[in-house]
């Protein structure tokens, strides 16, 4: 660990240039002022700056070592994106800002709801969800909010895959939902048995990830889609995986009538060691009077054309807003850049070559006697090896493996998830990877399977060459410290 | 191909080591009458020239206004050190800190903004962040019913003086866990709660007050914290973080302090940037944290016993309990919050102070320039921070629409939420005088 920008501090140091100059008095009663000073640090300016840069050294990242995390689409970030969103027009624009003074920021904002239409093949989309997790959640309000407006308020049973993201149904309780678990076939698609039993006159609709998180495309999604809406229900699509399919098959085609989209993930904004995420969403017609508001829209007005928030007036059956204005304008900004930049064309590369390189991966893998968990079937963008047999023969467990990962300089891929596969990796190589960083990656994950097997190397105490070693998890749930305190 | 690093050569070899001939035919699972030949509306491809040319284009049109809006978003300086380091690709390209070995520089990132954040708001422990100050204000509320236990009714009680966006936003996140959120009646004349009027007797699990209130005044929050907590109610309090270096903690009002606090982040460090990507912020007494939603970073050893940091009480979170989650979230606002950590050891409080007085007497010149004109005052009497609401004798949104045109932003129109002509203006530390004389003279224009 480095010192803390804490243990730095010297009191009565700091940063001169950063604030203004010594203004006025307060004019605010002294019952309203705090009384206790605030302990921040007193460092200066190189001292910040050396400490956060230090720090961040400690990180893997994209821009630093290969990232196979398996559902989270770890493609390279443009820096056109974040140079283009922070230019200081659109980085100093408030929010509450006239349309007058925003009709550059709008227009990009309408064309990326068009184009996100385009490749859903969705009929609405609104901007506004913050995340993922959001986006699904306003996403499962809209069909709560259609079942409602048609006087079907029996109908709060959101039927989800075992293999779904633990987002689906946590996101479906806090909509007031039940949620109806149905186990998935071996050979990765929905058992349609299960299903049927599941919907009911209590069907709200079913949550589904499409390619699914075990890596493989769902076959029989139009018979789904038909079961469901024959039972009244209505089709949610995570668009965690959507980079699988980009240009190639639409959520809106499949007959789904929702969907959130990670831009994060498949239009290439940062993930930020832990967000901002953006999680905007698709409907088809007969969700479009529930979207989440703000959207923009076109509006004539003595004969110009502009761009204006649509909002309680115009969308008057909405679930609300999400957020305190527009959700993550900025990171909008970065998906539009990164959209225009990809073009039409570029849009469909993503798909092939991440589908291309999953499967190249897969196949290299599996010919040095990696177990797949799927085998008769195609890699998505993504794909799953099971380590249970080097975990009984040679106590190699997956864990074991994302830790040796790490000493030879690659993130490590998604363990554990999805939970039904036994010591699993789940693998997501985007396409923005060389064949080269592909093939080495083999060859890292041939010599830690090498190495335990023929000289008996543990890899239980992994890694060695990390800033810090493996963390006692227990004691920090148990023992909690969650902040400095200067005593300690 | 943009982004993609493939030669033919490289194409054709992992083609044939799969065994396909084309790229095409890896899409066989799908069944055709799904496939799409083409997209439509997507336009062609720009290149990074042209597209940097379109952007600037686009931003020019949007121009750089003199602003004087606040209402729940702040522009202040933001020193160059910040946005150079959060966007150092270690940071800015990172995922979230689940290997925590491979994770160290965002984890003690979040460790130290933990640490810094319940320094500045009172309390004991912090989250890693919530999406922003709005939605942060639902999930407290949840989070008030599970700590709450011994409270049935889901009723959550909001003073007058509470960003009502915030709660639009929480009736939409929160409304369909049996919640219901109800407003507490105001007295017109401060603006602030009517300490009169307070119902007795409701049951409420929680009870939501802001600091400086949305219209700018200032709550006697220690009154209603003690208030709230007489009704067996938790007190939330909603703080912008930019006051607390001079404001009274939230952790401090009243008897006991606020048992959770929450609000936006944006000031500290975070650009305007049209509304988002923000971060809201939360603290809270230490007992309630299990209940507390999103992440946690906590410092613990590793197998040599050297300190290190790594996430902590995940059994709350939705991919391990699923549907028994504390809440959906995943993400925090990482990068903002490494934004907000650089700004707050840059700043210190010192400097936090001299940005809160600057912005207090920035205000003061602006309104007392204003009420000078015939047909302005105050809306509400008594002492502010650096927002105010304004009373007008005459619509405002043809006064703000003349002074757009001089490329001025004279403020947030508060008619809708005030129920009369009224506007709400903030003046930061970012204003100079020639600025804020600049605006007065233009209202005093417009006014005629």
């Amino acid at each position: 660990m480095s010192e803390l920008i804490f243990e730095k501090s010297r009191g009565g140091r700091r940063a001169f240039a950063q604030a203004p100059v010594e203004a006025g008095s307060l004019q605010i009663p002294g019952k309203f002022l705090r009384d206790d000073r605030p302990r921040l640090p007193e460092a200066s300016e190189l001292q910040t700056v050396r400490h956060y840069t230090r720090l961040s050294q400690k990180n893997f990242s994209i821009d630093t070592q290969f990232y196979p995390l398996g559902s989270c689409t770890m493609k390279y970030n443009p820096r056109a994106c974040n140079a283009l969103a922070l230019l200081p027009e659109f980085a100093g624009r408030h929010p509450l800002g006239p349309v007058s003074h925003g009709q550059g920021f709008l227009t990009c904002m309408y064309e990326l709801q068009e184009m996100l239409k385009d490749v859903t093949g969705m009929q609405g989309v609104s901007l506004t969800p913050m995340a993922g997790a959001q986006g699904e959640l306003a996403g499962v309000a809209m069909i709560k909010a259609y079942h409602v407006a048609n006087g079907h308020l029996e109908r709060n049973e959101i039927i989800v895959p075992d293999a779904a993201h633990g987002t689906n149904p946590a996101t479906a309780t806090m909509c007031g939902c039940i949620v109806k678990e149905i186990p998935t076939r071996s050979d990765g698609d929905v058992d349609m048995d299960a299903l049927k039993a599941a919907l009911g006159p209590n069907t709200a609709g079913i949550m589904l990830t499409n390619p699914s998180t075990l890596g493989v495309f769902e076959r029989h999604i139009k018979d789904i889609a038909d079961m469901v809406h024959d039972a009244g229900g209505l089709l949610y699509y995570d668009g965690a995986n959507l980079n699988a399919i980009l240009g190639k098959v639409r959520p809106g085609d499949m007959d789904f009538d929702v969907i959130h989209m990670n831009l994060h993930k498949t239009f290439s904004t940062p993930h930020g060691g832990g967000g901002p995420g953006s999680g905007a969403v698709g409907v088809n017609k007969r969700l479009l009077p529930f979207l989440p508001i703000p959207v923009v829209t076109r509006r004539e007005k003595d004969g110009e054309t502009f761009f204006d928030w649509a909002a309680e007036d115009d969308i008057p059956q909405s679930i609300g807003r999400l957020s305190g204005f527009m959700g993550n304008s900025g990171v909008l900004l970065r998906a539009y850049v990164y959209m225009r930049m990809l073009g039409r064309d570029g849009m469909e590369r993503v798909a092939e070559f991440a589908t291309l390189n999953a499967n190249y991966l897969m196949v290299r893998l599996r010919d040095a006697g990696f177990e797949l968990a799927f085998p008769d079937r195609r890699a998505s963008h993504e794909f799953i090896v099971t380590l249970k047999h080097e975990a009984k023969d040679y106590h190699l467990t997956a864990m074991d493996v994302a830790k040796a990962l790490l000493d030879k300089n690659y993130h490590a891929p998604t363990t554990y998830f999805p939970l039904l596969v036994p010591e699993c990796l789940l693998i997501e190589p985007t396409e923005t990877e060389s064949k080269e960083t592909l093939d080495n990656f083999v060859a890292a994950m041939i010599d830690i399977v090498r190495s335990a097997k023929e000289d008996g190397v543990q890899y239980k105490e992994a890694p060695y060459k990390m800033p810090v070693r493996r963390l006692d998890d227990v004691k920090a749930a148990r023992e909690l410290n969650l902040r400095y305190n200067p005593a300690q | 191909m943009p982004f993609i690093p493939h030669t033919e050569k490289d194409t054709r070899e992992m083609l044939d080591a799969i065994g396909v001939q084309s790229t095409e035919d890896l899409f066989d699972e799908i069944p055709a009458e799904l496939r799409i030949d083409h997209l439509h509306e997507v336009p062609e491809a720009l290149s990074e020239m042209q597209i940097s040319r379109l952007m600037r284009d686009r931003a020019a049109m949007d121009g750089s206004p003199v602003c004087f809006i606040g209402a729940g978003a702040y522009e202040h300086h933001i020193p160059a050190a910040v946005w150079d380091i959060a966007t150092r690709g270690e940071y800015y390209s990172a995922y979230t800190p689940y290997q925590a070995e491979a994770s160290q520089g965002t984890l003690q990132t979040i460790y130290e903004y933990q640490t810094m954040i319940t320094e500045l708001t009172g309390l004991d422990v912090s989250n890693a962040s919530l999406y922003d100050g709005a939605s942060g204000l639902a999930e407290a509320a949840l989070m008030s019913v599970r700590a709450n236990r011994r409270v049935k009714t889901g009723l959550i009680l909001l003073a007058p003086g509470v960003n009502p966006v915030y709660e639009h936003v929480a009736e939409a996140i929160a409304g369909s866990q049996g919640l219901t959120f109800e407003w507490l009646p105001v007295d017109t004349t401060t603006g602030n709660v009517a300490f009169d009027q307070l119902p007795e007797g409701r049951n409420p699990v929680a009870v939501v007050m802001q600091q400086p209130t949305f219209p700018g005044t200032l709550e006697d929050v220690d009154r209603l914290t003690d208030w709230a907590h007489a009704q067996g109610a938790f007190a939330i309090g909603i703080a912008n973080p930019m006051t607390l270096a001079l404001l009274k903690a939230p952790g401090h009002w009243g008897e006991q302090g606020v048992d959770i606090a929450c609000g936006e982040g944006q000031p500290l460090g975070v650009p305007l940037s049209s509304g988002g990507p923000y971060f809201g912020y939360m603290t809270c007494k230490e007992k309630h944290v299990r209940q507390m939603p999103g992440r946690i970073v906590g410092r613990t050893t590793d197998l040599d016993g050297n300190p290190g940091f790594a996430l902590t009480l995940q059994a709350r979170e939705q991919h391990i309990r699923r549907s028994k989650a504390t809440s959906n979230i995943c993400t925090n606002q990482g990068l903002m919050v490494t934004a907000a950590t650089i700004y707050m050891s840059l700043l210190g409080v010192e400097g936090i102070a001299q940005v809160g007085r600057k912005s207090h007497e920035n205000t003061t010149r602006l309104v007392d320039g204003l009420c000078a004109i015939d047909g302005i005052e105050r809306l509400y009497e008594g002492p502010y921070f650096h927002e105010v609401a304004l009373r007008f004798d005459r619509p405002v949104a043809p006064i703000l629409e003349a002074l757009a045109t001089k490329n001025i932003l004279g403020g947030y129109d508060l008619t809708k939420d005030a129920g009369t002509d009224a506007l709400l203006v903030c003046a930061t530390e970012t204003k100079t005088d020639a600025d804020i004389d600049a605006c007065i003279a233009a209202f005093a224009e417009a006014m005629g």
